[in-house]
């Protein structure tokens, strides 16, 4: 039970993540691999500008909350600009040049935040017990155990993410720029041919999935904390989820996420951390052989 | 209004087109005919600024328009019909035709017009493009260039594959634009399908075009079209 909901929770954060890197790769065909070090970006400003804004915990994370993922969307708009566009957004230079993206990021950011993990305090913090249940000689019993209990801001980063998540999914379905992203996922040239300011909607779209990951980051962040080598789990974690649900399915992901985390969570707990992994590594394996485009993936032409 | 000035162009180092010189008035029907690979569609992508020039230069109503960015140039008021209609298959029809009425905002009044030529799509406005028939889709892929109210409108094939009486349907809806005004640039390979409402017809081939001529002439002498086709 408790497994579940701290499962739950970094499910809420992992689909997050990599509903940003499903975005930018059904959109523009750009496996970035640079996204696990946005993650790290949003969490490490986070915790700058919890720092920097001071008075109540509140505040900073307020703040942060705003300020980062903007921050690095701005910084992925710049490097799209700047990189992506110049390789012509070719598949394999691009994952070269992400790569390259990668160690720029991590390098300036131990530079500059330095090695060492900071945590930062979440704005709100009650511990909320959690009722368990036994069936005894009476029959059914509840009962609140000690120990057994979750706190509001778990749960305020699992209703957060759901949010967000239906955010996206309104913005793609419901909006003109949702509807111009779609029409360049769907047909570069032709949407072009339509005046569609292509280079524009890479810019943003990949911003977009940038923030994403940073606006994930910045959710954990007080429960788990800042480093700057925190990029390479979530960053696996999302090809894995991203790779079964499906590519560029923001359901398919959403699923992925939170099959991968419960189960991740309860074999840790009940067998052993590796087993989880190796599991969760054999179902991409067989997802792959038996249905490439994924487990909610419609059969592309 | 559109003017082909010696263009050279091609894919990456491949050159395709060789010096190809064209020009299209406003109210007049100009036929490409060409075999399989001669260039046609090349040269329609390459006034859609699709295709980088190598030399030469494409003029709209006087203006060159090749340094442009391909984006900016449909909102000039240049519709494209391209070969094998290439919608948006995931989205709906609405959608498919919104995106051809975003490119120079037009409204409301601009799309009741498209949907009159076209009554059939207005029952299906909610389906998903993709699972139009053949007919249906062609018919979109017309109803969405000209959503953008185009003063010149480019058609690659816009007849491939249909039954007579679809040909037909088409065929009215362009004679209709160029009755309004609109310069056309259209592909064909049937040449009886469109010699009827041709005003000229220019011939391309490997690259080059060779010759155009009146379609009056053409219809006077058949023999002419076999000789540039070759066939
Ligand atoms: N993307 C591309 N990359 C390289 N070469 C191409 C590309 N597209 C077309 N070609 C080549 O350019 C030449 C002209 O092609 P194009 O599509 O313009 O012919 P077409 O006249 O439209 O023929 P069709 O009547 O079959 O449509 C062909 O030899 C073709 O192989
Ligand atoms: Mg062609």
């Amino acid at each position: 039970m408790l497994a579940t909901l701290e499962g739950a929770v970094t499910a809420a954060v992992l689909a997050l993540t990599a509903v940003g890197l499903s975005l930018v790769f059904g959109v523009m065909r750009v496996v970035n691999v640079a996204h696990g070090e946005f993650f790290m970006l949003g969490a490490v400003l986070a915790w700058w500008v919890a720092h920097l804004a001071g008075g109540h915990a509140a505040v900073g994370f307020g703040l942060a909350l705003v300020v980062a993922p903007v921050l690095v969307g701005l910084i992925a708009a710049l490097a799209d600009v700047a990189v992506l566009k110049r390789v012509g957004y070719d598949p394999e230079r691009t994952i070269v040049a992400t790569i390259g993206i990668l160690y720029i990021i991590q390098q300036v950011t131990l530079m500059t935040y330095g090695p060492d993990a900071r945590p930062v305090e979440p704005p709100f913090n009650t511990r909320i017990p959690l009722p368990w249940f036994e069936f005894t000689d009476q029959g059914f019993a509840l009962y609140w155990p000690w120990g057994l209990s979750t706190t509001s801001y778990k749960l305020a980063v699992i209703g957060a993410s759901g949010v967000v998540l239906l955010t996206v999914r309104l913005l793609m379905t419901r909006t003109r720029i949702g509807l111009l992203m779609r029409a360049t996922q769907l047909d570069r040239e032709t949407a072009l041919a339509f005046g569609i300011p292509v280079d524009r909607v890479y810019a943003v779209v990949f911003a977009i999935g940038a923030g994403l990951a940073a606006l994930a980051a910045v959710l954990i962040v007080p429960i788990s904390q800042a480093h700057y080598l925190m990029g390479g789990d979530p960053l696996l974690l999302s090809f894995i989820v991203v790779i079964i649900g499906g590519l560029g399915s923001l359901p398919g992901t959403v699923v992925a996420a939170i099959l991968i985390r419960l189960s991740d969570g309860i074999i840790s707990v009940f067998f052993s951390p590796t087993l989880a992994k190796i599991l969760a590594t054999l179902l991409v394996a067989l997802v792959l052989v038996f249905r490439p485009q994924g487990l909610f993936g419609g059969a592309r032409a | 209004m559109l003017e082909l000035d010696a263009i050279n162009a091609g894919y990456g180092r491949a050159q395709i087109l060789r010096d190809v010189s064209l020009t299209v008035a406003p109210g007049e029907i100009l036929c490409l005919l060409g075999r399989n690979g001669a260039g046609k569609t090349t040269t329609m992508k390459a006034i859609m600024g699709l295709l980088p020039l190598m030399s030469g230069a494409v003029r709209f109503k006087g203006e060159p328009i090749s340094d442009l960015p391909a984006h900016r140039i449909p909102g000039l008021g240049i519709g494209y019909v391209p070969q094998g209609r290439r919608l948006f298959g995931e989205l709906t029809v609405a959608q498919n035709l919104e995106i051809g009425l975003m490119v120079r905002r037009a409204g409301r009044d601009t799309l009741e017009d498209v949907l009159g030529l076209f009554p059939r799509l207005r029952e299906r406005m909610q389906q998903r493009a993709d699972t139009l028939s053949g007919g249906e889709q062609q018919m979109l892929a017309m109803a969405r260039a000209l959503c953008l109210e185009p003063e010149l409108l480019l058609m690659d094939e816009p007849t491939e594959g249909l039954q007579p009486s679809m040909i037909e349907a088409i065929r009215q809806v362009v004679v209709l634009m160029r009755d309004r005004g609109t310069g056309i640039l259209l592909v064909e390979q049937r040449v009886d399908a469109v010699l009827s409402i041709a005003d000229r017809v220019a011939f391309i081939e490997n690259g080059r075009n060779v010759d155009t001529l009146d379609a009056s002439a053409l219809r006077a002498d058949h023999s002419l079209i076999e000789r540039h086709l070759g066939v």
